[in-house]
């Protein structure tokens, strides 16, 4: 496995303006390591969505990313309350974020679907009073 | 267009990156919801936004987003300011509300994106 890296960040609970520093800081990483712009952008945009969801609807949680030659995989896991039906979360427009949450531009029900979109695979795991676990893959 | 015909069409002004102005603009975007934003992958674009804090300048970050636009007379903070310098991304403000700063960029030719799938 020499030719893989991997990378661990923790994503604090209820910090909604240090949201994002895991993902700003994979992006700065994926640019050094001269990854081609589009992907980086991509790995940015789906792990970013997936980050400010543990921050909004969950207690923060930890981020897995492992790079290979081949693609970027990012696990995001949780000990928030879970997802009830993931079906109906995956649905554009779907959200439960309140008025608060709204206010600080977050709360379209795109988040979930945007990562789908961004990301080569897409899966989520959920159990109400567990937690949430996202895996996305970006292929290189 | 670039970001100084923008700053001009909009009457707007510098907050940060005036060094940035000959920076070509491709393509605009117009929203206070964040993930909408997220939605829409296009190079080189502007982003006209209501919405005033940090999390502006991260999904802009993570966009390649190279201007943001407040409307409404809205200004951006400290700690917002550090972060577009840092990021390279200028931060203009006008005090036109949201139609109306987008409708005089679109008469100008600057377009959006391709409609959402
Ligand atoms: N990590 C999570 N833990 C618990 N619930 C979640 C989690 N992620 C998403 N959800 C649930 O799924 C819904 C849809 O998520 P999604 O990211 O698509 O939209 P949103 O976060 O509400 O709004 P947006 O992402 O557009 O800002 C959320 O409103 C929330 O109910
Ligand atoms: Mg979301």
């Amino acid at each position: 496995m020499s030719n893989t890296i991997h990378m661990s960040y923790e994503v604090p609970a209820n910090d909604f303006t240090r949201a994002g520093e895991a993902s700003s800081s994979l992006k700065s990483s994926l640019k050094k390591m001269g990854v081609n712009p589009e992907i980086v952008r991509k790995v940015a945009i789906a792990m970013y969505e997936g980050e400010i969801n543990m921050v909004i609807h969950a207690t923060g949680g930890k981020i897995d990313v492992v790079i290979s030659p081949e693609e970027i995989e990012m696990v995001l896991k949780d000990q928030g309350p879970g997802i009830a039906d993931i079906e109906l979360a995956m649905q554009a427009g779907y959200s439960t974020a309140p008025d608060n949450i709204r206010n600080l531009g977050f709360g379209a029900g795109m988040g979930l679907p945007n990562m789908k979109k961004y990301s080569d695979e897409f899966n989520i795991e959920s159990t109400v009073g567990v937690g949430t676990t996202v895996t996305m893959k970006v292929k290189m | 267009m670039n970001i100084e015909d923008i700053r001009s069409i909009l009457g707007a002004k510098y907050i940060v990156g005036e060094e940035w102005k000959e920076r070509e603009v491709h393509t605009a975007c117009g929203s206070d919801m964040m993930s909408d934003v997220l939605a829409f992958m296009k190079d080189q674009s502007v982003l006209m936004t209501g919405l005033c804090n940090l999390q502006v300048i991260r999904t802009c970050e993570m966009m390649d987003i190279i201007c943001v636009v407040f409307v409404r007379g809205k200004l951006p903070d400290e700690a917002m300011i550090e972060m577009a310098k840092e990021k390279e991304i200028a931060l203009l403000s006008t005090g036109h509300r949201m139609f109306a700063a987008c409708g005089m960029l679109y008469e100008k030719g600057l377009r959006g994106g391709p409609d959402y799938k």
